[in-house]
């Protein structure tokens, strides 16, 4: 099972070869994006369309850096000033796009599924889900397993390709916050766990998924104390409107159940790596000095969301799907 | 001899079947002396020179050379790892290669790029990587070294320094690695 | 025109016979084998059921104001091949069905049709919850089922009032349980799937809930309580006890509920988003199992239509809805299991549903012929034949329907709908319109 000429569109079910593939693959790209000519004709004469439907510069600029490092044309749609607000439907935007000749659209939408619906509209397409709803984030879930394996190589003195996936044996991991809510906790579950680490989620109670039947994790009951059973803590972001009482009291709350501020990270071990996928809500699910520490890796993070997704679009679109 | 092949082909239940065996590892060690020599004369010493293995076959023949220069010459010369997957014509045309890594040792620009290679074939490797190369600057000049050349070229591509010339039948498979080299077929394992 | 339907298995309410019947002038005229065939049209019936004409106690025309999808008329053909002499039409329109103009309306539409219409009125005004509509007035014009479907009444006040005011007037109130508090926001059945696509569950508690408080407050006003497209196995076991205790509660479950689970939403396919939702595994079962102990009394399509493009919308921003006139018969067919029992066939289709709408011989009925026959002589001749053997498959290409949104399509089926006459007269033959 490989991404090889197929689309991404969830990280549910995806094999850990797979995974270990897009990482191999994102490292060649890290070289390349520290070169003078961060440039390669790999996707060159090819068409890959943005449409980002839910405002992200950070995710829109990382995938169109990605796309044009691989010598691709990139088109770019930004709702605001497209149709779609005149009330055109997805089926008939995606048609005018591919009108021009499109070999891949990376699409980010507000709706779980949007994703798998588009990939219906154009099949020739190669669809990546840049995320959809509260459903999926597959190149945040890969950039982040690419960024653990990064460091925790580093810190052995090789590189994460000779590793492979052992490093993630065992590792343990906790993701923090709005779980019930967060496509990057939904796609980030799926890739450590295909990889072999193990997963404890903490949350407030309404912040848990309604039905946890069949997900490989462990609810945390003391949060402190996972804290310190933690290798990776994986920090996700609480949206203003989830504090304002219906599903939590108060940001302030969240804090003082959830925050990891200066006292918790007294608890972690120094080796403990602190992950966010941004952009970071200082004062509420972080400190903002914790978030200004050397194990906070946010930053390590974004670099990485370049050669991860130009390898998850170098092997989609250039890739022959696999011969049964 | 089917530990030497690569990954991808093992797990699509490729493997290489040796039918003969064409140059001993000896006959190996010797060519390569002999080619380290050529490179040395042609180039008047190795000031300047950088050599470049291709990934993935010729990497350790580079290394091999590249110690083989420093020895002839007392002078260090390091060997740089090249991969060319994403500079191949013909992605999206045949299943892509497994990529590997690059590392480049100091600046190529106005250097003597020596350009390693396991087999010379149709030239189209040797064409991406001439492409590759610009991406770090402008060679004072670009030099061919591979261990065996076969024939069948697809491009005006001609080799510098040439281990062994093998005619062979465009089917045939060669394996080309410092223990030897073997003439063979892929099948279906 | 006079029919001789010829060597089918005729059902009757507790038993089969292999019989002709003689239809005469909109009359059952004669029942029995070997019946004389002159100067009548035969019909061969023979390896079918003959039984009384389908009857939906809930379908959604959605005319006055969204034609685009269906009407009326479009309806009753779509309801004629799929084997159904009465459909009863849900107030949902646009305006809803709430006065006297607009139902006299609808019923006006349903007489130029070949079927018998019936209108379920709204309970409040405009649906919106709170005022009474003119029950007693629409009851004049043979209204007998009143229903806010599309919502439930949300206000236990308001309800208590309806039930109070409808129980001299001996009409029937209909609810579409799923309290809009817990079920908030949802798309789908909440449990393990919908957490892990990331859609918004509406939770069974939001039906279970309204079941619980209906019945209470029948107990306390009394009156007749029907209760819309039932989902789970609380439901119905909320009911079976309110039945035992003597209170007049009715149920109905659609073809799409004992057919399909929560698992067909799993590609986000709007064709399978519905409210009250596709439920788990384990309820589709349960309700499956409960179709032969009596607890539901009717087979309900909830036939809802959409134009195309609203239901090619994200699943979240789809209506929900699906059709299902002209696969209910196969469908119930199928969730009988390996040998349904016929007698139970008509009973959940047509004579189950005919007693709940007050469409009977023995019901006081305005302008709409009887249905739920017994299959004897003197009855109104609403007959169907039903052929237990045809497999087919269903394309929503191929529908009477204006619209196309059936979860269906594609899906092999057995048993179809041969022939179905209405008020005597030949409407579907062969499985084509006549």
């Amino acid at each position: 099972m490989s991404l090889r000429g197929e689309n991404l569109l969830t990280l549910a079910g995806v094999s850990r070869e797979a995974i270990l593939e897009v990482l191999d693959t994102a490292e060649s790209f890290v070289e390349v994006n520290q070169r003078t000519i961060k440039k390669v004709p790999a996707l060159k004469g090819r068409v890959v369309a943005s449409l980002f439907f839910e405002e992200s510069t950070r995710t829109r600029l990382s995938f169109e850096t990605a796309a044009k490092r691989l010598g691709a044309d990139v088109v770019s749609l930004a709702v605001a000033s497209s149709s779609v607000k005149k009330g055109e439907s997805l089926r008939d935007t995606i048609a005018t796009i591919d009108a021009l000749g499109l070999d891949a659209v990376v699409l980010r939408h507000k709706s779980s599924g949007a994703a798998l619906q588009v990939s219906r509209y154009v099949p020739h397409v190669r669809v990546i889900n840049a995320g959809d709803g509260l459903h999926q984030h597959p190149t945040q879930g890969l950039l982040d397993v690419f960024t653990v394996r990064q460091i925790l190589a580093e810190r052995q003195g090789v590189q994460g390709a000779e590793t492979g996936g052992e490093l993630f044996a065992g590792l343990r991991v906790l993701i923090v916050g709005d779980i019930r809510h967060s496509r990057v906790a939904r796609s980030d579950i799926a890739a450590y766990t295909a990889l072999g680490a193990e997963v404890r989620v903490a949350a407030p109670g309404t912040l848990l998924p309604s039905d946890l039947t069949g997900w490989p994790v462990t609810v945390v009951e003391d949060f402190e104390e996972a804290l310190q059973w933690a290798d990776v803590v994986g920090l996700l972001r609480l949206q203003n409107e989830r504090g304002t009482g219906s599903f939590v009291p108060t940001l302030d709350e969240f804090t003082f159940t959830h925050g990891l501020t200066e006292e918790r990270v007294a608890l972690l071990r120094p080796s403990t790596i602190i992950l966010h996928p941004g952009p970071m809500n200082r004062g509420v699910e972080i400190d903002s000095r914790v978030a200004d520490l050397e194990r906070s890796y946010m930053t390590r993070q974004v670099a990485n969301g370049v050669p991860v997704r130009m390898a998850v679009l170098y092997l989609s679109v250039a890739g022959t799907k696999e011969l049964a | 001899m089917t530990n030497d092949v690569p990954r991808q082909d093992r797990e699509r239940g490729l493997a290489f079947f040796a039918k003969s065996q064409l140059l001993s590892a000896d006959d190996v060690a010797r060519a390569m002396k002999r080619m380290a020599h050529e490179i040395i004369e042609r180039n008047q010493g190795v000031e300047s020179l950088r050599v470049v293995g291709l990934q993935r076959g010729g990497v350790a023949i580079a290394e091999r050379l590249a110690a083989l220069l420093t020895d002839i010459s007392s002078s260090p010369v390091e060997a740089s790892a090249l991969d060319v997957s994403f500079y191949r014509d013909d992605i999206g045309v045949n299943p892509l290669k497994e990529s590997s890594s690059t590392t480049v040792h100091g600046d190529l620009a106005s250097k003597t790029v020596v350009l390693v290679d396991d087999v010379l074939f149709t030239g189209r490797t040797i064409r991406a990587a001439l492409q590759a190369l610009t991406d770090w600057g402008r060679p004072a000049a670009v030099q061919l070294a591979v261990l065996v050349d076969r024939g069948h070229r697809e491009l005006p591509i001609r080799p510098d320094f040439v281990g062994k010339n093998l005619p062979t039948s465009r089917t045939e498979q060669v394996r080309a690695t410092l223990d030897g080299v073997w003439l063979g077929e892929r099948s279906d394992a | 025109m006079t029919y001789l339907i010829r060597g089918g298995t005729v059902v009757g309410p507790t038993g089969t016979t292999v019989a002709d019947v003689l239809i005469r002038d909109g009359i059952i005229a004669e029942v029995g084998p070997g019946l004389d065939a002159t100067g009548a049209t035969v019909i061969d019936a023979s390896g079918c059921w003959v039984g009384p004409a389908f009857v939906d106690l809930h379908t959604h025309l959605r005319e006055p104001g969204r034609e685009a999808a269906e009407d009326v008329a479009s309806g009753a053909r779509a309801g004629a091949l799929g084997g159904y002499g009465a459909l009863v039409a849900m107030p949902n329109t646009e305006p809803a069905l709430d006065s006297v103009a607009l139902v006299s309306y609808v019923l006006a539409q349903g007489a130029k049709t070949a079927l018998d219409i019936a209108v379920a009125g709204a309970i409040t005004v405009g649906r919106q919850g709170t005022h009474l509509a003119p029950m007693a007035e629409l009851a004049s014009l043979g209204v007998r089922l009143f229903t806010d479907d599309g919502n439930g009444v949300q206000n236990p006040l308001v309800m208590r009032r309806a039930m109070e005011y409808a129980a001299p007037l001996g009409v029937r109130l209909a609810q579409h349980c799923e309290d809009e508090f817990l079920a908030a926001g949802g798309v789908m059945n909440e449990g393990p799937l919908s957490a892990r696509l990331g859609l918004v569950g509406r939770p069974a508690l939001a039906e279970e809930l309204m079941v619980l408080r209906d019945i209470e407050i029948l107990r306390l006003v009394g009156g007749k309580l029907h209760f819309l497209h039932l989902s789970t196995a609380r439901s119905l076991a909320m009911v079976s006890a309110a039945r035992r205790e003597g209170l007049d509660v009715t149920a109905e479950v659609t073809p799409h509920h004992i057919t399909l689970s929560d698992e067909a939403c799993a590609e986000f396919d709007p064709q399978f988003k519905v409210h009250p939702p596709l439920r788990g595994v384990d309820d589709v079962a349960a309700l499956r199992a409960a179709l032969t102990t009596g607890v539901i009394d009717a087979v309900a399509t909830d036939h809802a239509p959409h134009t195309p493009e609203l239901k090619d919308l994200p699943f979240d921003e789809a209506p929900a809805g699906m059709l299902g006139l002209e696969h209910a018969a196969a469908l119930t067919f199928e969730a009988l299991g390996p040998s349904p029992d016929p007698v139970t066939f008509f009973s959940l289709l047509s004579r189950g549903p005919a007693r709940v709408a007050q469409l009977r011989a023995s019901d006081d009925r305005v302008g709409l012929s009887a249905h739920g026959a017994s299959m004897v002589a003197g009855e109104d001749a609403n007959v169907v034949i039903f052929d237990p053997t045809v497999q087919w498959r269903g394309d929503k290409n191929a529908l009477a329907s204006r619209a196309t949104n059936t979860p269906y399509d594609g899906r092999a089926l057995v048993g179809k709908v041969r022939t179905t006459i209405v008020k005597g007269r030949l409407v579907v033959h062969e499985g084509a319109l006549q």
